[in-house]
């Protein structure tokens, strides 16, 4: 595995009710509320799968996913990916998702 | 304490103790009509004490305490000693209330529906609601809306209403002068005056009512009403509410289910008429 | 009797407590931080419907409460883990970490962690980088007594979550005449199942009998007193006694640790060694009466006592000199 491996709380730890477009999250491990927007309710999904580095879990959402690569404001186009890991720094930061 | 009085307002019971009489007894004055608690206790306490021991009687200052305190609360004059109880109250339930989750906001109810109007300091909820309770609604409360988290129904929290600068002048055209406490000048938020709930806001304090809408108002603005999409009117009352981080899984639980259950408009308004004329089309659409 | 004796023969002794001031005994609690423990112990007991609500409440928020506690700490112990330094939990969020009794409605505000003193910059920096800021405070004085002089960093409070953290490298001030063997009480922590560190329960009894006296003006006692309650029950034993008395005289404490279990048996009626607690003195009395010190209303009485251990506490934490510097720029600010 190339960078570090995260890992996501089971989803007995987190209940998660969906409206008009975002989730809102409880996070039972730290009694907080977040609200979040694709694609963190998928990164958290695939990671529950088990741990998984930036790659891995870029590859696992691209098997489950369409992922749209058109950023208008990135020459190598790579929007979705780029969007994924900062999502996944503040998951982090949220307390989240951990390092494995 | 030398002096004290004890009040039941909707479920909640406050016992306030005063170095000083004349806060007490403008308070008793303008609650005159709320039942004691029957028990002979209360659920919160609030203390009305000098700021230092010789501001009793030199220039004397009037520091808010109680059960909950905020420890760099300016203390205020004696002569605003009833704002200074009303703030001790407000203090108590804000940082204690953990029974029911709290919203910032103004309740009333008409045929077993309750409107929860909430929004910035200064959108007019306060007079809206007032006008309402005199407009046939009764009035559930002014200044916090309690949600029961296990039934998901509002309770009534009928204080006395807190009218500022122009909302004052309003009411007193209204409503008679008994209901009203006196008018405080030079407040850190401007002139206050008090008003009473009327007699139906206080036979009724017990009996809860269904959330039927939720309203967020907004003063100074030709008329217009817009929907509230289900995750903003979320974020608005998190926002909204002092006990909400405080409540774990079951604050969540009962305001997704309020928020979920509930439909939630925006409104501007240029006057109060235009939005009682609003809130009057939306309980009729509710109704029919 | 006084609001305050109430509330320790509730918390002693709940099934004594039949008909009394209940709306004292609540605000006496509220102001002391005991309602939730209160609450706990008088579960199930017969008490005013009103006032069972109240405990109702109360031992549910303790669950809340427990929770983010516990959260604090780990992401306190996320932050650190990549500097692969000890951190010790200290006082409430160490109680609840174990699950001991004295977790039980306790109460908790900051985190407090112990880390050794050589690493207070590298965890400064990594709670920083983790979202952690320095509390906006007022001139740079308080910020500079609190790094030279204090035992810890000056307080850091979370951007997102707005809960305190203080960084602790020994278990009193520099300043402070006893010296604590902070290297010891790093050596003999204890790792939990979850990966978190609480110092020794010997360790444990120490610091709180150093919070409740070398370390404070006595406000808040009762609740330290009852949390030194609680972690003797659970811990006492034989071969228990000699190792308190060791690890106390070890770190300079051999005082406030005999004179807190003095008091915990003559308020909370817990049994302690003989040896260990040593004889009566006659300044237990004005301990006594300090601590007990709330009325009915919440108000804390007998001014006088209270201004006397407040300037003591100070005296214990500081030089005369710098004492007064102190208390002048405090007074002028």
């Amino acid at each position: 595995m190339a960078g570090p491996a995260y890992i996501a709380d089971p989803e007995s730890a987190v209940r998660a009710v969906a409206v008009d477009g975002l989730t809102l999250l409880f996070h039972a491990p730290s009694g907080m509320t977040h609200i979040v927007a694709a694609p963190a309710p998928e990164i958290l999904g695939a990671l529950r799968e088990g741990a998984a580095d930036a790659a891995e879990l870029i590859r696992r959402l691209r098997a489950r996913f369409d992922l749209d690569d058109s950023d208008p404001g990135s020459a190598s186009g790579a929007g979705a990916e780029a969007a994924i890991l900062a999502r996944l720094d503040e998951l982090e930061a949220a307390g989240l998702v951990r390092r494995a | 304490m030398r002096h004290r009085l004890a009040l039941q307002i909707g479920p909640v019971a406050f016992r306030i103790g005063s170095a000083w009489r004349a806060p007490l007894d403008a308070l008793a004055k303008l609650y005159a009509g709320y039942p004691a608690p029957a028990d002979g206790l209360c659920d919160f306490t609030v203390r009305l004490e000098p700021e230092r021991p010789w501001r009793l009687f030199l220039r004397p200052s009037v520091a808010i305490r109680g059960d909950y305190v905020l420890p760099d609360a300016a203390p205020l004059a004696l002569a605003h000693g009833l704002l200074a109880a009303e703030m001790g109250m407000n203090l108590q339930m804000a940082l204690g209330q953990k029974r029911h989750l709290l919203l910032h906001a103004a309740t009333v109810e008409k045929d077993g529906r309750a409107l929860i109007m909430t929004g910035e300091s200064g959108a007019g909820k306060s007079t809206l609601a007032a006008l309402l309770g005199e407009r046939g609604w009764r009035l559930m409360g002014d200044e916090f809306a309690l949600l029961d988290m296990a039934s998901g129904d509002l309770l009534p929290f009928p204080r006395a209403i807190s009218l500022k600068n122009g909302a004052i002048g309003v009411m007193e055209a209204e409503v008679g002068g008994d209901r009203f406490g006196p008018r405080l000048d030079g407040t850190p938020k401007g002139a206050i005056r008090h008003m009473r709930p009327n007699q139906e806001a206080l036979a009724r304090m017990s009996e809860a009512a269904k959330p039927a809408l939720i309203l967020f108002p907004r003063f100074g603005a030709a008329a217009a009403v817009r929907g509230v999409g289900q995750a903003e009117v979320f974020i608005r009352l998190t926002q909204a509410s002092t006990n909400y981080v405080a409540l774990g899984r079951r604050g969540f639980d009962a305001l997704t289910g309020l928020v979920r259950g509930t439909p939630a408009l925006a409104i501007d308004y240029p006057d109060a008429e235009t939005a009682i004329g609003l809130v009057e089309d939306f309980r009729r659409e509710l109704a029919a | 009797m006084t609001a305050a004796r109430l509330l320790v023969r509730a918390l002693r002794d709940p099934a004594s407590i039949g008909s009394c001031d209940w709306a004292g005994l609540v605000s006496a609690a509220r102001a002391e931080q005991l309602l939730a423990s209160l609450a706990f112990r008088m579960e199930g007991m017969a008490v005013p419907p009103r006032i069972a609500a109240l405990f109702e409440d109360a031992r549910r928020d303790a669950a809340q409460v427990r929770t983010q506690a516990l959260w604090e700490a780990e992401m306190a112990r996320r932050a650190l883990a990549p500097l692969g330094v000890p951190m010790i939990l200290m006082k409430g969020t160490a109680f609840h970490a174990a699950g001991l009794d004295a977790a039980i409605g306790r109460s908790v505000g900051d985190l407090d962690i112990m880390v050794p003193r050589a690493s207070l910059p590298a965890v400064e920096q990594a709670l920083l980088e983790a979202g952690w800021e320095h509390v906006k405070d007022s001139e740079g004085y308080d910020d500079s007594y609190y790094r030279r002089w204090m035992h810890e960093l000056p307080p850091l409070i979370h951007r997102t979550r707005d809960r305190m953290i203080d960084v602790h490298h020994t278990i009193l001030p520099l300043t402070a005449r006893p010296r604590p063997d902070a290297e010891a009480l790093i050596a003999d922590s204890m790792t939990l199942d979850n990966g978190l560190s609480i110092l020794s329960p010997a360790d444990m009894i120490v610091h709180a009998a150093a919070h409740l006296f070398a370390d404070g003006d006595l406000a808040g006692g009762l609740r330290n007193l009852w949390d030194i309650d609680r972690l003797l029950r659970e811990f006492a034993s034989d071969a228990f006694w000699p190792l308190l008395a060791e690890r106390a005289r070890l770190h300079q404490l051999h005082g406030p640790v005999s004179r807190a279990l003095r008091l915990a048996n003559r308020l909370y009626f817990t049994p302690v060694d003989r040896a260990v607690a040593g004889r009566a003195r006659l300044a237990d009395r004005l301990f006594e009466a300090r601590l007990l010190a709330r009325n009915g209303w919440g108000q804390e009485r007998r001014k006088a006592l209270r201004f006397t251990f407040y300037v003591r506490s100070h005296w214990l934490r500081m030089p005369p000199l710098m004492l007064a510097r102190h208390l002048w720029v405090k007074a002028t600010r």
